[in-house]
């Protein structure tokens, strides 16, 4: 071998080494859910320069002027109204226990939507707003609600109400079963299923902004921040139960049980990396 | 239960400003249930809103308003505290009212 | 009558130049003002509304040709009621919104094509 090419071996040794030095260790795959949320933020605020953080929780009316005209119509005396009325009696009505929803929450269950879901480190899951209602029922004697009904969505749409505004403080313990419920529900995200072979990602992180069919599509960025919603396609109020089912049937993939594992953790994720942007539900959508 | 009627009367030095929302199924006799059985048309046909034991605004309705129908207007003469009358009447013969003050 | 401006009207290049050479003045801008979306978000649920400039309004209605009965609604303002009504129509399809304002016994129109992917009729 020549001088020169020796040396240029040595110095391909040596770059490998050196660049070996500065690979991260296999501890890479260490999940860093605040990173993911400053990177999950910046990819939406660089995609849509001219929209404020907040107003991403708007969904397609953040991205499109003429939707976003009816829309403010619509909220002048908006179609949730009477769902948000019937939530608030459902919400005071005592149990056969004498009990009332209140009892369960903290802060009698006011303004306190924005917690939700958290990881109950007793119990080893993510508890969701809606599990917490139908638990509160079992342990009052009552018989549980459907999840994707409307006595659900009304009465999650009272709690949303009374947090309208609140930033999202979605919490991840330093325990290492919440930190692999986060990474399950962002697992879940990025997944393609169904016959269309979709992620949630495919649609509300590649193509938010643009139609779908007739639909256009919500950023992922604050998705959650608007729920329940009223939606004119259903003509009445549905649950994050009601939208993770029926999108996963739209994608013609079978949906799970409301309140499975996967889309609790889901939901998890989704609300921890929209962290900082307000509650804005109950909401309303096409 | 409530009444089916919210209205929201708003004084605005002459006029008084008015929106309502209606609950009420509006429905057009044009959707199939999931037996594939059309659902019976089912609307207000007529929705009237009285001041001072005047009309101040009439509306007829066909099948095509939106369920949940809203109807925004504005009229002369009304006073803050002044009552306002709403009613409808639907095509089943069924009918709601309110009465509301003027913000 | 001759219209000896005619030749030049024909070659103008702008709408409103052409009248203007035609008649020696222009239309008079529509006292009528239909707000309608470009494309409904829904067509169960499409705010639609009008106001007028125009004096003795005594009605006001909504027609929507391209769904199965045209007329959608109609408005009857007494005395002393603004002309100006917002209300929220069904559209099962594409179609104008014609929107009809009765003033001092004349009849007056707007219409504004509403593009509807959705239709609100249960389609």
């Amino acid at each position: 071998m020549s001088v020169r090419s020796q040396s240029r071996l040595a110095l391909a040794a040596l770059s490998a080494l050196a660049l070996s030095a500065v690979q991260p260790s296999s501890a890479a795959d260490q999940p860093d859910p605040a990173a993911d949320a400053r990177a999950f933020r910046n990819y939406f605020t660089n995609k849509f320069p001219n929209v404020k953080l907040e107003d991403f929780v708007n969904g397609p009316y953040a991205l499109n002027e003429d939707m976003r005209r009816q829309w403010e119509e619509k909220e002048q005396f908006p179609p949730y109204e009477f769902s948000l009325e019937t939530g608030k009696e459902l919400f005071a009505k005592p149990f056969k226990s004498g009990k009332t929803y209140a009892d369960c929450f903290p802060h009698q269950g006011i303004g306190i939507r924005q917690n939700y879901p958290y990881f109950d480190e007793k119990e080893g899951k993510v508890i969701t707003l809606e599990l917490a209602l139908n638990r509160c029922r079992e342990a009052n004697g009552e018989t549980p609600i459907s999840y994707t009904g409307e006595d659900m969505a009304a009465l999650t749409a009272y709690m949303a109400f009374t947090s309208r505004g609140k930033p999202f403080d979605i919490k991840i313990p330093d325990d290492r079963r919440a930190l692999q419920a986060y990474q399950n529900g962002k697992r879940y995200f990025y997944a393609r299923r169904g016959q269309l072979n979709f992620s949630c990602a495919t649609c509300h992180v590649q193509n938010p902004g643009q139609r779908m069919r007739a639909e256009v599509l919500a950023p992922a960025l604050g998705i959650l921040n608007a729920l329940p919603i009223y939606r004119s396609e259903w003509g009445g109020m549905g649950t994050v139960s009601r939208r993770f089912t029926t999108c996963n049937s739209q994608i013609r993939g079978v949906p799970l049980e409301p309140q499975a594992e996967e889309y609790r953790d889901l939901e998890y994720y989704l609300s921890y990396v929209s962290n900082g942007l307000p509650v804005s539900g109950p909401g309303a959508r096409p | 239960m409530a009444s089916s009627i919210r209205v929201r009367a708003i004084a605005n030095g002459e006029t008084t400003d008015v929106q309502t929302l209606i609950q009420h199924p509006m429905d057009s006799g044009f959707v199939s249930d999931d037996k594939g059985e059309f659902i019976p048309a089912h609307f207000i046909q007529e929705l009237i809103f009285e001041y001072d034991g005047r009309k101040v605004f009439v509306a007829d309705w066909g099948t095509a308003v939106a369920k949940d129908p809203y109807v925004k207007f504005s009229f002369k003469g009304g006073n803050k505290g002044g009552e306002l009358k709403v009613s409808w009447i639907d095509n089943k013969g069924a009918t709601d009212t309110a009465t509301v003050k003027i913000q | 009558m001759t219209t000896p401006r005619s030749g030049s009207a024909f070659k103008q290049k702008d709408d409103k130049e052409a009248i203007k050479w035609l008649y020696g003045k222009t239309a008079e801008p529509s006292k009528v003002k239909l707000d309608a979306p470009e494309i409904a978000e829904n067509g169960a649920v499409v705010p639609i509304s009008v106001t007028t400039t125009l004096a003795d309004v005594t009605s006001i209605s909504f027609v929507v040709p391209e769904n199965p009965n045209p007329l959608a609604a109609y408005y009857k303002l007494p005395p002393g009621t603004m002309p100006s009504v917002a209300n929220r129509l069904k559209m099962a399809k594409t179609s104008n919104v014609i929107v009809i304002v009765e003033a001092g016994g004349k009849l007056y129109s707007a219409t504004k094509e509403v593009k509807v992917t959705v239709g609100g009729c249960g389609g």
